[in-house]
């Protein structure tokens, strides 16, 4: 056990929990006053329940005994053998303990970021219950295909270095899904952002939270760590500088808003690749992220007319899958990446062959979260309704669903 | 004084409208508005009760009613266009037979200015540069 190994995971762990809040603000100042409550209740609400679901099976399902390589099993359920000796398969020179909780920060940001799509028209009751079922039916087989000691993904070779796949192609196809089943918003035309200040700070803040959870992927304090530090903070610069500069040729106008969009764009984008490219590499990914991200959402959306709210698919999803691809183009193996012998991208001599594992990696989460997602809205719409009453969403879902007022109404 | 009202005598009367109703009818209620012939509205977010009951909200265990409901007031002074022709436009999109609707207030003003120009009267309520 390596002492600042374990110091520096514990700290990146910590950052890691902060993009949690962090998201909660960054969505809550999009929506409408009426709803903000309401939207920092999808992630907060997550907290509670991914943190026990996790201890209890959660983790045991993502990393415990390998079932086919579909899914783990009871092994390490209720912490079982998960103490703080390390555990050589995952994280040798780290508390065995340390790496679950790091995990456990990943497992609850993920289900929060769905709830981008469905803002200001779920019934709260059948949010919880959704997501519920989504942890354990979803989130915890990818985790576990991609990440998991036996896992069909990790097996076959595909690259997955914080969570491109796992975390954000998972959530935003997932929010693309609920965004169709729910349907549009009533009014839609009235909605913006009610704080923008709330939504940059908490990129300010995601930001932060985001050098722990790439760099701390690395799980000790070496040159992978330090190289997914920089190549993190390339793309979220370039993904700004990418996004702002199309805003600014198409609408003469380069918001505050879309600037903090293109920097998650670029972080989504360098997400699966942190530690395994280039700081070059991640120039590049982080501007393609950030502008093919821009029109995935003014663009795209408008075109399809799905109401993915605060666009979900658009930035998570789109920027995952962007991401997830270019790793095929840009892995290199180094002394500062933690990249495979033999997996090298298109770029440093591996051909397609990276490049087409990290295609059936996509596809296949698509095709999980997406199927698995249908079918769990659509049985929650026919036991409980999924959609709050009109009235509900004309009053607000703060007051309609939490008996609450955010911003204490008017003094009178 | 006086001048005005003789000036006035032959014009017809300008008379203003408030439209008191659900924050949701806005967007709806400007459209319709628009197609009469009204382009300038002044739009204010109001609290108000009326029929509709409260709601309770909670603060850590505390109840605490609710008994005024955000509504929008929508105020419009009309010359040229008949006034019947607005009261019918708003009911006509405003209407959902619920409690809650909301309330159109008339009354009739003694004079309007354009502050850009000086005009006053009939030449102040046209959209002319």
């Amino acid at each position: 056990m390596n002492g600042a190994d374990s110091v520096f995971v514990f700290i990146c762990t910590a950052l890691v929990f902060i993009m949690t809040p962090a998201l909660a603000l960054f969505y809550g100042g999009m929506v409408r006053s009426k709803n903000v409550l309401s939207t920092s209740m999808h992630s907060y609400a997550l907290i509670a329940i991914v943190s026990v679901q996790w201890v209890v099976v959660g983790y045991s399902f993502a990393f415990g005994d390998n079932l086919g390589g579909i899914i783990g099993g009871f092994q390490h359920a209720l912490m079982n053998g998960v103490g703080f000796e390390p555990n050589t398969i995952y994280s040798a020179t780290i508390p065995h303990n340390l790496f679950f909780m790091f995990q456990l920060m990943f497992a609850i940001i993920t289900p929060a970021l769905i709830s981008g799509a469905f803002a200001e028209r779920i019934k709260f009751s059948s949010f919880l219950v959704f997501i519920t079922a989504w942890i354990f039916l979803v989130y915890d087989p990818i985790a576990h295909w991609v990440w998991g000691d036996g896992g069909w993904l990790r097996t076959l070779g595909a690259l997955d270095f914080a969570g491109g796949n796992v975390v954000h192609i998972s959530s935003g196809v997932t929010g693309l899904v609920a965004a169709l089943v729910l349907g549009k918003r009533k009014n839609r035309s009235a909605a913006r952002p009610h704080n923008i200040p709330f939504s940059i700070l908490g990129v300010g803040l995601l930001i932060v939270g985001w050098y722990g959870f790439n760099a701390g992927s690395a799980l000790g304090f070496n040159a992978a760590a330090m190289t997914a530090f920089i190549t993190t903070n390339t793309a979220a610069a370039c993904g700004m500088i990418g996004w702002v500069a199309f805003e600014w040729i198409k609408t003469k106008k380069p918001t505050a808003l879309g600037a903090v969009s293109g920097a998650v764009a670029g972080l989504v984008a360098i997400t699966p690749g942190a530690g395994f490219v280039t700081i070059p590499g991640s120039m590049a990914i982080g501007l393609i992220g950030g502008i093919i991200c821009y029109f995935a959402v003014s663009v795209m959306k408008k075109k399809f007319g799905y109401d993915d709210a605060l666009d979900a698919f658009g930035v998570h999803g789109v920027g995952g899958t962007i991401g997830g691809l270019l790793v095929g183009f840009f892995a290199i193996v180094s002394n500062e990446t933690l990249t495979p012998k033999g997996s090298e991208g298109f770029f440093y001599g591996g051909g397609f062959s990276l490049l087409g594992k990290q295609a059936i990696a996509i596809v296949a989460t698509y095709v999980l979260a997406g199927v698995v997602s249908f079918i769990l809205l659509k049985v929650i719409d026919k036991v409980m309704g999924l959609r709050s009453s009109e009235e509900a969403e004309a009053i607000g879902l703060d007051v309609a669903d939490h008996g609450e007022e955010a911003y204490g109404g008017m003094a009178v | 004084m006086k001048e005005e009202f003789d000036m006035r005598a032959n014009e017809k009367p300008f008379v203003k409208i408030d439209i008191i109703t659900r924050p949701e009818s806005f967007d709806a209620l400007k459209d319709e508005l628009n197609k009469i012939g009204i382009t300038g509205m002044t739009v204010s977010n109001v609290l108000g009760c009326g029929m509709q009951k409260g709601y309770k909200e909670y603060y850590r265990g505390t109840e605490v009613e609710i008994n005024l409901r955000p509504k929008v007031k929508v105020e419009v002074v009309v010359c040229e266009v008949p006034v019947q022709k607005v009261i019918d436009a708003a009911m006509k999109v405003l209407r959902t037979g619920k409690v809650g609707d909301g309330k159109i207030f008339v009354s009739e003003l003694t004079n309007v200015y354009k502050i850009r120009t000086g005009e006053a009267g009939w030449a102040a309520l046209q959209d002319i540069e």
